[in-house]
C-alpha cells in the first residue's frame, strides 16, 4: 500500500474486519442463488452508510468527512476481495463526484446528504451500445417550455435496479459522435416516462438497460453547462475509473492469494505444485505485475486528491493495466485450479466473471491505450 | 526545523555549491562512461576532484570513509539538483563496482581497516574496482565456482579464471569469489576476497560482444596474492558476503538511484511520429504500433510509479530490499522493449552499424539495443530474479537443484 496516513489504515482495518465477518464471498453466492431483487443483500446497505463510507468523498458541510478518492480506494479493495455487491461505487463514489464537480449549491444540498446517509442511489447513465462510447451519445435532450424533454436509450447501467435518481449523459445539441453538445441531467427513476428492463448478466449485478420516452425534466436538472458537458462527463468517468482501479486490484488480490496458497498445499507427484519452476516462475511472474498494477491503481487516486494535471492519464493507465493483471490474474486462478476451478461450487468462477464485467465498464484496456496515446499526443 | 523545512533549505545549499562549482563545459554531457578514465578533460579532473572533497562520491556514506554522512533524502536531492542543471556525477562511473556495489559492502562487512583502506578511493573516483564472480562454467549456478584460494599463512594464493569482470583490464582492485575450502558442501567452502589487479599473477583479456565494444574481461589468476588482511567478512563465509553483494547491485539497476544526468532522450512518441508519420486526426499512422508504443509506455510509468511507491512506503529510505527482483525484472522489460520499439520505428534507418548514411542517434538505437540484450543476463538473469521471488517473497519451495 502507499503509505497510508492513520485514518486510511483504521479504515482500511475496519473494512478488512467488517468484510470478513459480514460480507464474504458466500453472501454473494446466497445472493446469486437467492436472487436479492436488487442485486445486493438488504442488510450491506445500511451497514456501509453507518460506518460513514457513503461520505467519504462528500464535505463536511452536506454531512460526510471528505476524506478524498485514496481513502475510497482503501475501502474499494477490500470490498473487491470479497465481490462485495453494493451500489456504494456507483451511488457514493460515481454519483457524489458528478454533483462535486457539476453541481450548483441548490443540487449539492439537495443530492449530496442524501447520498451520505443512503436514502437516494445515484449512478451514471452513459453509454448506448455495447462499446463504451461517451462522444457517441445520442439521447436527445429537446428544449421544451418549462425545461427538457428526454427521448432515447441506456444501455448497461450499474445498480440501474436500485438507483433513485440516474445522472443521464444526453445530446442538446450536435450529432452522435461530437464530443460538443452533450448536456448532463439528474433524473429521478420514478419520472414519467422513464422504464429500466433489468440485465441478466453472468456476474450477477444489478445493471439495467434506460428507455425514455419524452421523459420532462425541469431546466433546474441540468448538471453543469449546457451543451458543454463533456469535459465534465470525463472527469466524472476518470474518477469511476479510478475507482474500478482499486475494486480491480482487490479482485485480483484475493484470486492471487487464493492461487497462492494452492500452490503451497496441492500435492502432486509427491511434492507441492508450487516446488515445480514453472509455476514458481508464473508465480513471480503474476506478483511483479501485481506490484506495478498497484502503483498503478494508487497513483491514479493519488492525482485526483492532489488534483494533478495529468490526472486523466493517470486514470487511462489505472483502469488498463490494472484491467490486464485482473484478466490474466482471473485465467491464471482457474488455470492454476486446475478441475476444481471449474466447479461452480470454488469461487473461482466469480472472480473469472466479475473480472470481465469489470475491465468492460466505462472503457476496457484497448479504450484506455487508445486514450493514453491521444493523451499523451499520438 | 520541519523535515520538508530541512530539505528544502539543503537544496538550496546544492544549489549554491553546483552553481559555483559545476564546470558550464560538461553541461548535457555523459561523464565517465567505462574506459574514459585516461581521457579526462581538465574541467572533467576539476569536477570530479570538487565532489570528492564534498564528499558526493557515495554521499551516503560516513565522513571518515570520504563520504558526506547525509541520509538518502538529501542524496536524491543533490541527483536531482544535478540533474536539474544537465550535470552528471563522474565518480560512481570512474569507480567502476566500486560505489554501487564492493563499497556498500564493505561498509557491512569490512573490518575498521579495510574500510579506512578502501572507501576514500572508491569515494572519490580515484580507485576502479571490478568484481571476479562469473566463471566460465558458473554463471547462473555461481557457487559452483572453482577458483581457488590456498592459505599461505599471511597471503593467500589465487588460481582459476572468472569471466564478465566489468572493466578489469581498467580497474586497480578486484573483488573475487573464491573456494577456500573444496572439503566444504558448494555454498560453504566460498570465501570473498580483495586484490590489487597491478601484479604478475593477473592477467586480462578483453571480450568482444555482439555490439561491438568490449567492456567485460576474462580475468586469468596465475599464483595471485591477496592479503590477509584483505578477505571481505569471515572464511568460507563468502557466500553471504555476495549475496548482499548482489543485493546491492540489483537496487543498482532498477533505476530508482536517480538520473545520472546527461541528455534527456527524445520522447518515443515524438520519434515515431518522425519515422512512421501520423494520419489527418494526429494519430500515428502504423495502429499496430501505436497500440504496442502505449502499452511500453504505460509499463514505463508503472514502473516509475513503483519505484515512487516503494520509497513512499520505506518512508525515504529504499534500502536493499525484497522489491529489488521485481524492479530489475521489471526495468530489464520496459528497457528492452524500448529498444525494440525505437529499431522498430527506424525501419531501414535502424539497421546501420556505422558510416555518415545513418543518424548518429539511429547508430546508437543499434548498439544500445544490442547491448540491452545483457540486461536480462546479468547481474543474476531474470529466471534467476524469478527464483529468488518464489522463494524469497512469495515462499514458494526451493526450485532449484542445491547441493
Amino acid at each position: 500500500m502507499a503509505a497510508l496516513t492513520e485514518e486510511q489504515s483504521l479504515l482500511k482495518d475496519q473494512a478488512q474486519a467488517w468484510v470478513r465477518e459480514q460480507a464474504p464471498v458466500i453472501k454473494f453466492r446466497e445472493m446469486r442463488d437467492g436472487g436479492f431483487e436488487q442485486a445486493f443483500a438488504p442488510t450491506i446497505w445500511p451497514a456501509m452508510v453507518e460506518m460513514g463510507w457513503t461520505g467519504i468523498l462528500v464535505p463536511e458541510q452536506y454531512g460526510g468527512s471528505d476524506l478524498g478518492y485514496l481513502t475510497f480506494g482503501v475501502v474499494l479493495e477490500e470490498l473487491g476481495r470479497q465481490l462485495v455487491a453494493s451500489p456504494l461505487f456507483a451511488s457514493a463514489l460515481v454519483g457524489a463526484s458528478a454533483l462535486l464537480l457539476g453541481g450548483n449549491d441548490a443540487q449539492k444540498k439537495n443530492y449530496l446528504p442524501a447520498i451520505v446517509d443512503g436514502s437516494e442511489i445515484l449512478t451514471l447513465a452513459v453509454d448506448e451500445g455495447p462499446r463504451h462510447a461517451p462522444a457517441r451519445t445520442a439521447l436527445q435532450a429537446k428544449k421544451t417550455a418549462n425545461g427538457y424533454s428526454l427521448s432515447g436509450a441506456k444501455t448497461f447501467v450499474p445498480e440501474g435496479i436500485a438507483a433513485t435518481t440516474f445522472v443521464v449523459v444526453a445530446r442538446t445539441r450536435g450529432a452522435a459522435g461530437a464530443p460538443a453538445g452533450i448536456t448532463l441531467f439528474l433524473v429521478p427513476a420514478k419520472t414519467k416516462g422513464l422504464s429500466r428492463r433489468r440485465l441478466n448478466t453472468f456476474d450477477s449485478r444489478g445493471y439495467a438497460n434506460l428507455d425514455f420516452a419524452n421523459v420532462e425534466v425541469g431546466a433546474d436538472a441540468a448538471l453543469g453547462t449546457v451543451d458543454d458537458g463533456f469535459a465534465l462527463l470525463d472527469g466524472i468517468l476518470d474518477r469511476a475509473r479510478a475507482g474500478l482501479g482499486a475494486e480491480m486490484l482487490g479482485t485480483a488480490a484475493q484470486a492471487f492469494d487464493m492461487t497462492l496458497s494452492y500452490l503451497k498445499t496441492r500435492v502432486q507427484f509427491g511434492k507441492v505444485i508450487g516446488s515445480f519452476q514453472a509455476l514458481g516462475h508464473r508465480a513471480a511472474t503474476l506478483f511483479t505485475s501485481m506490484e506495478l498494477a498497484r502503483s498503478c491503481a494508487e497513483g491514479a487516486l493519488q492525482a485526483l486528491d492532489a488534483k494533478a494535471d495529468n490526472a486523466a492519464e493517470l486514470c487511462s493507465l489505472s483502469k488498463s493495466k490494472v484491467g490486464d493483471f485482473l484478466h490474466e490474474m482471473s485465467n491464471q486462478l482457474i488455470q492454476i485450479h486446475g478441475g476444481i476451478g471449474m466447479t461452480d461450487e470454488f469461487d473461482a468462477g466469480f472472480y473469472l466473471k466479475r473480472a470481465r464485467a469489470l475491465e468492460a465498464l466505462y472503457g476496457n484496456q484497448a479504450f484506455h491505450r487508445d486514450r493514453y496515446a491521444r493523451l499523451l499526443g499520438f | 526545523m520541519s523535515e520538508p523545512d530541512r530539505l528544502s533549505d539543503f537544496r538550496a545549499d546544492v544549489r549554491v555549491w553546483l552553481g559555483e562549482n559545476f564546470p558550464p563545459s560538461l553541461k548535457g554531457k555523459s561523464l565517465g562512461i567505462e574506459g574514459d578514465t585516461a581521457g579526462l578533460g581538465k574541467d572533467l579532473q576539476i569536477w570530479r576532484e570538487r565532489l570528492a572533497r564534498k564528499g558526493w562520491g557515495a554521499p551516503t556514506w560516513p565522513k571518515e570513509y570520504g563520504g558526506a554522512g547525509l541520509s538518502h533524502p538529501e542524496a536524491r536531492v543533490i541527483g536531482d539538483e544535478m540533474a536539474r542543471i544537465g550535470a552528471s556525477n563522474p565518480i560512481p562511473m570512474l569507480a567502476g563496482m566500486g560505489v554501487t556495489m564492493v563499497g556498500p559492502t564493505v561498509l557491512e562487512y569490512g573490518t575498521e581497516d579495510q574500510k579506512r583502506r578502501h572507501l576514500p578511493g572508491i569515494a572519490s573516483g580515484a580507485v576502479r574496482w571490478c568484481l571476479g564472480l562469473s566463471e566460465p562454467n558458473a554463471g547462473s549456478d555461481l557457487a559452483s565456482l572453482t577458483t581457488k584460494a590456498e592459505d599461505k599463512g599471511d597471503h593467500f594464493v589465487v588460481n582459476g579464471q572468472k569471466t564478465w569482470t566489468s572493466g578489469a583490464d581498467i580497474s586497480q582492485w578486484c573483488g573475487a569469489l573464491v573456494r577456500t575450502d573444496p572439503k566444504l558442501a558448494k555454498h560453504d567452502g566460498i570465501s570473498f576476497l580483495m586484490l590489487p589487479m597491478d601484479q604478475a599473477g593477473v592477467r586480462t583479456r578483453p571480450i568482444k560482444l555482439i555490439a561491438g565494444a568490449s567492456p567485460f574481461c576474462e580475468t586469468y589468476f596465475d599464483n595471485a596474492i591477496a592479503e590477509k588482511g584483505d578477505l571481505l567478512g569471515k572464511l568460507n563465509d563468502g557466500w553471504n558476503v555476495v549475496k548482499r553483494l548482489l543485493q546491492h547491485e540489483r537496487q543498482s539497476q532498477t533505476g530508482g538511484r536517480g538520473a545520472l544526468g546527461g541528455e534527456r532522450p527524445a520522447k518515443l512518441e515524438d520519434l515515431a511520429k518522425k519515422y512512421v508519420g501520423t494520419n489527418d486526426d494526429g494519430t500515428l499512422a502504423d495502429t499496430d504500433l501505436r497500440a504496442r508504443l502505449a502499452s511500453h509506455l504505460m509499463d514505463s510509468r508503472a514502473h516509475n510509479l513503483t519505484i515512487a511507491r516503494i520509497t513512499a512506503e520505506a518512508k525515504g529510505n529504499v534500502n536493499v530490499s525484497a522489491a529489488a527482483s521485481i524492479l530489475k525484472n521489471s526495468a530489464t522489460h520496459v528497457a528492452q522493449t524500448r529498444s525494440e520499439l525505437t529499431l522498430e520505428l527506424m525501419g531501414a534507418q535502424g539497421l546501420g552499424w556505422e558510416g555518415n548514411e545513418f543518424a548518429k542517434e539511429e547508430l546508437a538505437t543499434v548498439r544500445e539495443w544490442l547491448f540491452g540484450k545483457a540486461m536480462s543476463i546479468y547481474g543474476g538473469s531474470f529466471e534467476v530474479q524469478n527464483n529468488i521471488i518464489s522463494k524469497n517473497i512469495l515462499g514458494l519451495p526451493e526450485t532449484t537443484q542445491k547441493g
